[in-house]
């Protein structure tokens, strides 16, 4: 690790200081937001605030990166914060650098945007919006700096929210505030489970600085116990299936940069949380553990993946894009947990990789395509699929971009998203290793599971991709609609450059994730020259290298052009689609996102709650309309909140509002107690 | 890296190029044959490119760049791809850069940019393709998935000159497992190469096509480019097959001078030339199937492939 650019002194310092400069960086974006409050009604001032903070997100990547290379980690603190006798502690090893690394690279191309995308202000003053901005990006870097139950569910909750507050910024409309009471109750529900399992953690010794629960020793029903909490409360957080109902709800309420790090930043939160927990504050894992987090990541992967091709509201196309995504990232983790507890850890470590990487993946790209339906929705006001069409001709700069984001999130090579599912492909390839008699032949099925989801998400971005941009315009307005502006098209390039540069150099990642699975596994896989190939076993067993396919896809492109030109011609005559000669034609003709999905309605039938209407043959003004529900909701949650509300009605009758009553209440409880007392 | 290493990389490349629409042409030969028909000359898909090469482009006005490029970028990956599998020899200067999962994701690649061609124009049959195709793609990738699992534990890699050389090292001998994945894979070659039962490639009926209807709107050098490639996808497609199943003839690491490469190319046209025959007796006797018989089409590709897994490891055990 010795190159001689890291050995130079500011680099020493910087790393030998990590920590604190991380927390004083945090502070930095806490200022901001306070000081935008200065002139809480004036967009441009709150929108100047916004590329500072950017800068801010920056050194952190950086920072965060140093110390990844550098590993002079872990580093602890202790805040002069918190309550008496019970200060917050702050700790930095490789896992916080990760997720912080990540937190930077996406929150930087996010606040960019932010700062071109504010731009009126209905709903929150932009004042405020910019303090509940700060304030969630910080929180969400002090959930990864926290090293005590305490500081962790102070910075959790603050999260929660903070981004509460920023998903209901257009507060004047019902749905969105419906939606954000979803989300606050999913997310306080979720919370309690997390605050639970720290209860069982801490192993009886109420010691809940996260140094007491590594050494606390807990019996298996115990850390069993606290491991499932722990699934549920961050599974909520991440939008696991069964838990995931309010993220298709949140996402598409929020202003699209919220959006962004919401499903970009926060979920990977989650993820964080979730390793944390499994894999540095419990000693043990058992194989059934891994299991059970595979099947609800599988389960999760396809199920987003089968409604994302069914949505027609472009946001929540993506939010459930994002559980898709979510689920592949968790079935990395529960196929680590597997490996772990086999007793492989270099294949552990793989899996880990795997996970880890897709995080960042998932954080860079879905942040990108949230931020190009922001522009869209400035464009063209309009969030629905069927509205859209053929904006590549009057939005090059998005369409591009948004190209990039579609191309990189459908799991295709040379671009990022590619390298992570085809590390966790690999991992599945040596399941069969497993020793147990039946797991080795049912797990790699998965395999078969997870490369349906990744081409049915590959499916579902030629959807997005194609109804959005492609085509002919559905409105004759979007002849108008204008490109974003260069504060915007700044952020967006940003992130579409990570998605490049992660997918041809994986290795770059790889080695921040694999200082990763160092601390936690004690294992790396084989990392390479930063331009060879990514071989993590060995290239005699699977090599592929995205530097090599891209150019050699531009190489043969730029020989077959010249070519054709110099043999053939380059004469083109502009006429009229010809359409099997068909020449009515309008843009209607087009497939709607509705028709687009039809297929995948047909397939999956059984996903589905469905309603059809169709149009009966002499109808004057026919009609179609369908309608998708989730069928979670009628199975699960339906009857949940049904008997809280016969429970509730129950009490309710305790309750008459007579005070006669509740004056006798209290003498019976006078009465009882004398008794029981006597 | 050496030069012979480049030398035999390019010629692989060039011969790919240079047969992959004698392929096509042989297999419409065939069946021609079959069904007692006059059958077109061998060099008629080279006449075709010819003609399609020296037209003006006619390109509809709503065409974006991309609709333009995506001929281009179809050729490329295939002539990529092609570089990268190893058809007459392993050791190539690309082998190394893609297994064949990421093979895999290079075909992915090259259809996701024609079915966003496919929908830039904006007209009915585009967008139709263009989501049958992505259908038959989302179906068809398990399968082949669970094909190369196989492959995989039989010989420890999903790299395809390693493969390679583990299983010419081995005897004629056919594994049982190596048979249903054998099978799988020939149904998902023909799916997704938009040949008879799932696609027919002879007719441009209208509401049935797939891969003709995304081709709908490109004329002259964009469609000459397109039909190439789709002519390589298929040459590609056998190549992975040979590779996988039938790997003798392929010059290996190490025992790959001039005469063993010459005795990879005479094997490599053998194997083509039954192959080819193979397929028109295949496409001879089937019919199509409605769109939506696809998806049990490839389950049965997909069980079948997952048999071959659980005989490997039931039998292993």
């Amino acid at each position: 690790m010795a190159h001689p650019w890291m050995t130079s002194g500011i680099v020493t310092t910087v790393s030998t200081h990590g920590l604190h400069l991380l927390l004083w960086l945090t502070l930095a974006w806490l200022i901001l937001g306070v000081f935008a409050l200065i002139r809480i009604h004036s967009l441009p001032f709150a929108a100047r605030l916004f590329p500072l903070g950017a800068i801010v997100c920056l050194s952190i990547a950086l920072m965060a990166s140093i110390m990844l290379i550098t590993g002079s980690l872990p580093q602890v603190a202790i805040l002069p914060l918190g309550l008496p006798n019970l200060p917050f502690h702050a700790r930095l090893d490789t896992l916080s650098a990760f997720f912080l690394l990540l937190l930077g690279v996406s929150g930087a191309g996010i606040s960019i945007f932010a700062g071109g995308y504010f731009r009126h202000s209905h709903g929150t003053a932009p004042g405020l919006l910019c303090l509940q901005y700060h304030i969630f990006l910080a929180s969400m870097a002090l959930v990864t700096l926290a090293d005590d139950a305490y500081f962790f569910m102070v910075a959790w909750e603050t999260m929660a929210l903070s981004s509460y507050f920023l998903v209901t910024a257009q507060h004047r409309f019902a749905e969105v505030r419906r939606a954000g009471f979803l989300y606050l109750l999913m997310a306080h529900l979720g919370a309690i489970c997390i605050l639970l399992s720290f209860g069982v953690l801490q192993g009886g010794r109420w010691q809940f600085t996260f140094e007491a629960m590594r050494s606390a020793a807990l019996s298996p029903a115990w850390a069993s116990a606290a491991f499932l909490l722990a699934l549920v409360g961050f599974g909520t957080k991440a939008g696991l299936v069964p838990m995931h109902v309010w993220l298709p709800e949140a996402h598409p309420a929020a202003p699209s940069p919220v959006s962004a790090m919401m499903s970009g930043l926060m979920l990977s939160t989650a993820v964080y949380g979730m390793l944390r927990i499994a894999f540095n504050l419990l000693h043990i894992r058992y194989w059934w553990w891994g299991v059970l987090i595979l099947a609800l990541g599988l389960f999760s992967a396809l199920y987003g993946a089968v409604f994302a091709a069914v949505q027609t509201d472009m946001k929540r196309l993506l939010a459930y894009s994002s559980i898709e995504n979510i689920g592949v990232i968790f079935t990395g983790i529960g196929l680590t947990i597997l490996f772990d507890a086999s007793h492989l850890p270099l294949f552990a470590s793989l899996a880990l990789s795997a996970a880890l990487i897709h995080a960042l993946n998932h954080s860079i790209f879905k942040s990108l395509l949230f931020l190009t339906t922001g522009s869209v929705l400035h464009a063209t006001n309009q969030r629905s699929l069927g509205k859209l069409g053929g904006l590549i001709r009057s939005m090059p700069w998005v369409a591009t971009l948004a190209l990039v984001g579609t191309l990189a999130i459908a799991g295709l090579p040379p671009l990022n998203g590619f390298v992570s599912e085809w590390l966790l492909l690999q991992s599945f390839l040596y399941t069969p290793l497993i020793p147990h008699a039946f797991l080795n032949m049912l797990i790699p099925l998965g395999a078969a599971v997870l490369a349906l989801t990744a081409a049915l998400a590959a499916y579902v971005m030629v959807k997005f991709y194609g109804v959005i941009f492609l085509g002919q315009h559905r409105e004759p307005s979007l002849e108008h609609a204008h490109d974003a502006d260069w504060l915007e098209r700044i952020g967006l390039t940003w992130l579409a450059l990570g998605c490049l540069t992660i997918g041809v150099l994986p290795q770059l990642v790889l080695r921040a994730a694999g200082a990763v699975t160092g601390t936690l596994l004690g294992q790396t896989v084989n990392l390479g020259s930063l331009f060879g190939l990514l071989a993590p076993i060995s290239p005699k067993q699977a090599s592929y290298s995205g530097l090599v396919l891209l150019a050699g896809i531009f190489v043969v492109v730029g020989i077959t052009f010249i070519v054709v030109r110099a043999l053939a011609h380059g004469r083109i005559q502009r006429t009229a689609p010809w359409d099997c000669g068909y020449p009515w034609q309008t843009s209607r003709m087009q497939d709607t996102a509705e028709g687009f999905g039809q297929p995948i309605r047909h397939i999956f039938g059984t996903f589905f709650g469905m309603e059809r209407e169709l149009p009966s043959p002499d109808d004057s003004a026919p009609q179609y309309r369908i309608r998708i529900e989730d069928r979670i909701w009628g199975t699960l949650y339906q009857p949940i909140t049904r008997n809280v509300q016969r429970l509730a009605d129950w009490i309710g009758l305790l309750q008459g509002g007579r005070l006669p009553i509740y004056l006798l209440y209290s003498f019976l409880t006078l009465i009882a107690l004398l008794v029981f007392v006597l | 890296m050496s030069a012979i290493t480049i030398v035999r990389q390019l010629s692989e490349v060039v011969l790919a190029i240079a047969i992959a629409p004698l392929f096509g042409g042989w297999i419409a030969q065939c069946r021609a044959w079959l069904q007692s028909r006059t059958a077109p000359p061998l060099i008629q898909p080279y006449r075709m490119l010819r003609k399609l090469f020296h037209k003006d482009a006619a390109l509809a006005t709503t065409a974006s760049p991309l609709f333009r490029m995506t001929p281009y970028i179809l050729f490329g990956t295939m002539v990529l791809a092609a570089a990268i599998i190893p058809s007459i020899a392993t050791d190539l200067t690309f082998a190394r850069a893609a297994d064949a999962i990421a093979l895999i994701g290079l075909f992915a690649t090259a259809r996701v940019f024609q079915s966003l061609a496919a929908m830039d124009i904006g007209t009915a049959f585009g967008s139709m393709g263009a989501r049958r195709d992505m259908m038959i793609g989302f179906l068809a990738e398990p399968a082949l998935l669970m094909v190369l699992f196989n492959a995989f534990l039989l010989s420890g890699s999903t790299a395809l000159p390693s493969v390679v050389d583990v299983r010419t090292m081995h005897s004629f001998f056919v594994d049982p497992s190596l048979l249903f994945a054998a099978i799988a894979f020939l149904m998902v070659l023909l799916a997704e190469n938009a040949r008879i039962p799932i696609d027919n490639p002879a007719t441009h009926l209208e509401l049935t096509m797939i891969h003709e209807a995304m081709a709908l709107e490109y004329s002259a050098r964009h469609l000459a480019l397109l039909e190439w490639a789709a002519n390589l996808k298929l040459f590609n497609y056998a190549c992975i097959g040979f590779a996988l199943f039938l790997p003798w003839g392929i010059a290996t690491q190490g025992r790959d001078g001039g005469v063993a490469l010459a005795v990879a190319v005479g094997a490599l046209l053998v194997k083509l030339v039954l192959a080819g025959a193979v397929l028109a007796l295949i496409e001879a006797l089937s019919a199509k199937l409605r769109i939506f018989r696809a998806p049990e089409y490839l389950a049965i590709s997909f069980l079948l492939a997952v048999l071959g897994l659980l005989v490997h490891l039931l039998l292993e055990a």
